[in-house]
């Protein structure tokens, strides 16, 4: 379960999130949209203690985020721009964040073989492609087997084919029934990958909710019609 | 733990990254050179003193700042991961001030090792340089890195800071000092003339040196103050203090801001 | 022939005589001569007086005849602060192997260990002097030795403290292998001439290691001033050889390795002088050589007043001093040539071991702390570095021609 209480974040002047109340039961698929800079990556980075809100709380399993890092042993994150130290091995990458990490990684060969990762293993960080690093982000988000899951533009630099084997393997997750967040320009990935969606503007939640309710009350049959209609109505 | 985990791996990227042992390299051609040219006595120590003086704060600091900026992915990556800030960013920092620490030792020591000028009885004197160096990249890497994340958005801001921080504690300030004595020199100003250099970190470790190579110059001077000062142990021992002081406060600053900050 | 039997006879008894006075008379307590007084009251011209281990209090103890006075197992004589303990009033006298203790301290009179006043061909050895007023005072002697002997005082202020071994209007005196410490003046020659000063250690006494006023024709060789309040003055002489002496650890705002005032025609080599303040501070002082000296770290290696002409400094070593040459003029009228200086800078293109860029030791920094002392606190900042480097470029303060043009590129041997 995570509780978003009152959060509020301010850069300077600038209002990022402006007062968002949130639950996300365990469990649940959950998609967040809403346009460039409406804060959908302060709201990740609140969540997983890299950004410090203004005001509120966030709570993972009635445990408060803030001065507090254990909880983080529950999640697997892939950033939207993978960046990595340069001059690691992937394998010598994999093996430091398992020290740091205090669990025995549960699959981590096999999630390794799953994308494809073998021949990369002894190559430097920084002669990966931008698809190898997006890859090596998703293994590492996934191979201690946390119960949250948090993806954050996950498909940006895959290939098609590299694309469609990390959605398999999301769905898989879901239905091993973890907590799945995701956010993404690619509404048709929403649709086959959530339940639920979050959609903010400017810092706000405007809906929150059942993708299907969404639809029915937009008359639409398609995720990105409804949005787009959502997004003129918050600009009107 | 995992703070020496992460030093670990720092450690390991920066001897990839080959600099570190072109830092070592330079101090271990000065000393070589100096050693060479001026023998193995006072004299040496005292030029590789001065370039220890110089060129520690400069590389300490400017390496601080731009640390922070080019080991940003690697910070990221940790902090979504179950680890504590504090721990994180002692492992930050030790992986820099260590190597720098280290390279600066190797460097200094390995000329003054087959010149076999340690089994002299300069050895207190080639301990206290070795220590001073030390301090002083301890030290000027906390000041760099509390720089770095006082810009952390503005890398160019950062290093223009840092640079003329050093410009300002390496020259300036003297200048400063000195414009000071000649226009008040007439008054008992002794005392403040002190405090201004315990407030200059550069200053401090100057004073330190000139209290093992000249203590018979500074003796010879006229003033009451600072020949209690200087002839006693207050002096080296207020001096340390002030210097220990001044380890700490960047470092303090830096760990607090590291804690609020956001990536 | 009757005269010469009576002289043969005179001589024989004589002789049988002296053989039998040849036997020494020996001070013990517990012998047939207690006291040191008795002795010296029975004893005939050219006897020896032999005095065995013990504590004497005895005190103005005169010698007025020809004698050797030898101390067996170290006899000690405690003056108990009466007055003088050893006064040697007559030529030919020899004291050995004694220790005297305690001589009166006062404001009045000069009391010392032991006096040797009007005499020629004193032999003081071996003595230990300890906690005396003065130590050994000679006043108008001729030729007299002083030997290897100890003086301890621990006098603190310079009212309450006598000389080690003071000499005064005296002639033709060699003071060898002495260890003087803790007195006003180790040692002070006023008057003296043609005075011979070997191998003496002199250390922490309360103002100079040796004093040294109006004697001409004097030399010191190979002695060691150490850790003296004021180091050593030198003062209103010709003539004076000071040479392979070693000038240490005087530390002070008026302490230097050796003072030098009114000093002419003198020569001072191979000197060693370390971690003083002022090396060597020159005032009023002419045509003197100073040579193969050695400077090693101290404050000021030479500090060289204007009013100083023709003297020569050559082939010296600097070394590591603070400053190197410090001066009160711009003008200069004493010539550098031929040392080595550690702090040059030049180079030497040609390799012929002397630099091809004359050495300025006198930098802008040593005239701003004569100016201004507090500045001193800036000692080898990187400020002073690059003033001192634009003066050298630019003279404007510092004396144009005190300059050494033949620069050594290696310490001299």
């Amino acid at each position: 379960m995570i509780e978003f209480k009152n959060i509020t974040k301010k850069f300077g002047k600038l209002t990022v999130l402006d007062g968002i109340n949130l639950e996300i039961p365990d469990g649940q698929a959950t998609g967040i949209v809403g346009p460039n800079g409406s804060g959908k990556t302060t709201a990740i980075k609140s969540l997983l203690g890299l950004v410090k809100p203004t005001e509120g709380n966030i709570y993972v399993n009635e445990e408060t985020v803030s001065e507090n890092w254990q909880y983080r042993d529950g999640i697997g994150y892939m950033p939207q721009v993978a960046r990595y130290p340069e001059n690691m091995t992937v394998a010598e990458l994999f093996r430091f964040i398992k020290k740091i990490r205090n669990g025995e990684p549960s699959h981590e060969d096999e999630l390794i073989s799953y994308f494809g990762l073998e021949p990369e293993l002894d190559k430097a960080m920084r002669t990966l492609s931008g698809g190898n690093c997006q890859k090596v982000g998703a293994v590492l988000s996934m191979m201690f087997n946390p119960d949250l899951l948090i993806f954050d533009e996950p498909t940006a630099g895959l290939d098609p084919r590299s694309s469609v084997q990390f959605k398999n393997k999301v769905r898989e997750l879901k239905s091993e029934g973890k907590t799945i967040l995701l956010t993404t320009h690619i509404m048709s990935e929403i649709e086959e990958l959530a339940d639920y969606l979050i959609f903010i503007v400017e810092g706000k939640i405007k809906y929150h909710g059942p993708m299907q309710q969404l639809l029915d009350a937009h008359k639409s049959q398609r995720l990105e019609g409804a949005v787009a209609k959502m997004m003129e109505e918050a600009a009107a | 733990m995992k703070s020496l985990t992460i030093l670990n791996y720092q450690w390991k990227d920066l001897v990839r990254g080959k600099w570190i042992f072109g830092y070592a390299l330079i101090y271990l051609l000065i000393s070589d050179a100096l050693i060479r040219f001026g023998g193995s006595g006072p004299k040496a120590l005292l030029s590789i003193s001065n370039v220890m003086l110089l060129l520690v704060p400069l590389v300490s600091m400017i390496y601080g700042a731009l640390y922070l900026y080019q080991s940003k992915e690697f910070t990221e990556l940790l902090l979504a991961q179950p680890l504590n800030r504090k721990t994180l960013f002692w492992g930050l920092y030790g992986g820099l001030a260590i190597p720098l620490s280290s390279a600066y030792t190797l460097g200094v020591l390995i000329p003054m090792l087959y010149s076999g000028m340690l089994n002299g009885e300069q050895i207190v004197s080639i301990l206290m340089l070795l220590a001073l160096g030390i301090i002083l990249t301890l030290l000027f890497t906390g000041i760099g890195f509390w720089l770095g994340l006082s810009y952390f958005e503005d890398r160019i801001k950062g290093l223009g800071f840092a640079l003329v921080g050093w410009l300002f504690l390496a020259v300036l300030y003297d200048g400063l000092v000195l414009l000071i004595i000649f226009m008040l020199g007439d008054y008992p100003i002794e005392k403040p003339m002190l405090a201004l250099t315990m407030l200059n970190p550069i200053d401090l470790a100057r004073i330190i040196v000139l209290l093992e190579f000249d203590i018979s110059a500074l003796m010879g001077y006229t003033g009451a103050i600072f020949n209690r000062f200087f002839g006693s142990f207050w002096g080296i021992i207020t001096a340390g203090l002030s210097l220990m002081l001044w380890l700490v406060i960047p470092l303090w600053g830096s760990t607090r801001k590291f804690r609020e900050m956001d990536f | 022939m009757k005269v010469v039997i009576r002289i043969v006879f005179i001589l024989i008894w004589g002789g049988l005589l002296g053989s039998a006075d040849a036997q020494p008379l020996r001070v013990s307590q517990e012998g047939e001569i207690p006291t040191i007084a008795e002795a010296l009251e029975r004893a005939q011209p050219g006897d020896t007086l032999i005095i065995e281990g013990g504590t004497y209090r005895e005190y103005n103890l005169v010698v007025d005849k020809p004698l050797t006075i030898l101390g067996k197992d170290r006899p000690v004589i405690d003056g108990e602060r009466q007055g003088f303990i050893l006064v040697i009033k007559a030529d030919d006298v020899t004291v050995k192997g004694l220790e005297v203790r305690h001589a009166s301290t006062s404001f009045m009179e000069d009391y010392a260990g032991i006096l040797v006043e009007k005499t020629n061909n004193t032999l003081i050895e071996d003595v230990r002097l300890i906690d005396n007023f003065f130590g050994i005072y000679l006043a108008e002697t001729n030729k007299a030795v002083i030997r290897n002997n100890y003086l301890s005082a621990s006098g603190e202020r310079e009212t309450s403290s006598g000389n080690g071994i003071h000499l005064w209007y005296s002639k033709d005196t060699r003071i060898e292998g002495n260890y003087v410490k803790g007195h006003r003046d180790g040692l002070y020659f006023e008057f003296v001439d043609g005075a011979n000063i070997k191998d003496n250690l002199s250390e922490e006494n309360i103002r100079y290691g040796i004093h040294f006023m109006y004697s001409d024709n004097c030399r010191y060789v190979a002695n060691t001033f150490r850790d003296n309040g004021g180091g050593v003055a030198v003062m209103y002489t010709s003539n004076v050889e000071i040479i392979g002496n070693t000038f240490k650890d005087n530390w002070g705002s008026s302490a230097y390795g050796m003072l030098l005032k009114e000093i002419n025609r003198s020569r001072i080599e191979e000197n060693h002088f370390e971690n003083n303040s002022v090396g060597l501070y020159i005032e009023a002082t002419s045509r003197n050589m100073v040579t193969g000296n050695t400077f090693h770290q101290n404050g000021w290696a030479i500090k060289l007043m204007a009013n100083s002409t023709d003297n020569e400094f050559k082939a010296n070593n600097f070394i590591a001093n603070s400053f190197e040459v410090a001066t009160n003029s711009r003008r200069n009228f004493n010539t550098f040539s031929g040392n080595y200086w550690s702090r040059y800078e030049g180079y030497d293109l040609d390799r012929d071991g002397v630099g091809d860029v004359p050495h300025h030791p006198v930098r802008l920094f040593t005239i701003l702390v004569e100016k201004q002392p507090q500045s001193l606190l800036l000692l080898r900042s990187l400020l002073i570095d690059i003033l001192d480097a634009a003066e050298k470029v630019m003279p404007s303060l510092t004396p144009e021609t005190l300059i050494d043009d033949q620069p050594q590129m290696k310490p001299l041997p």
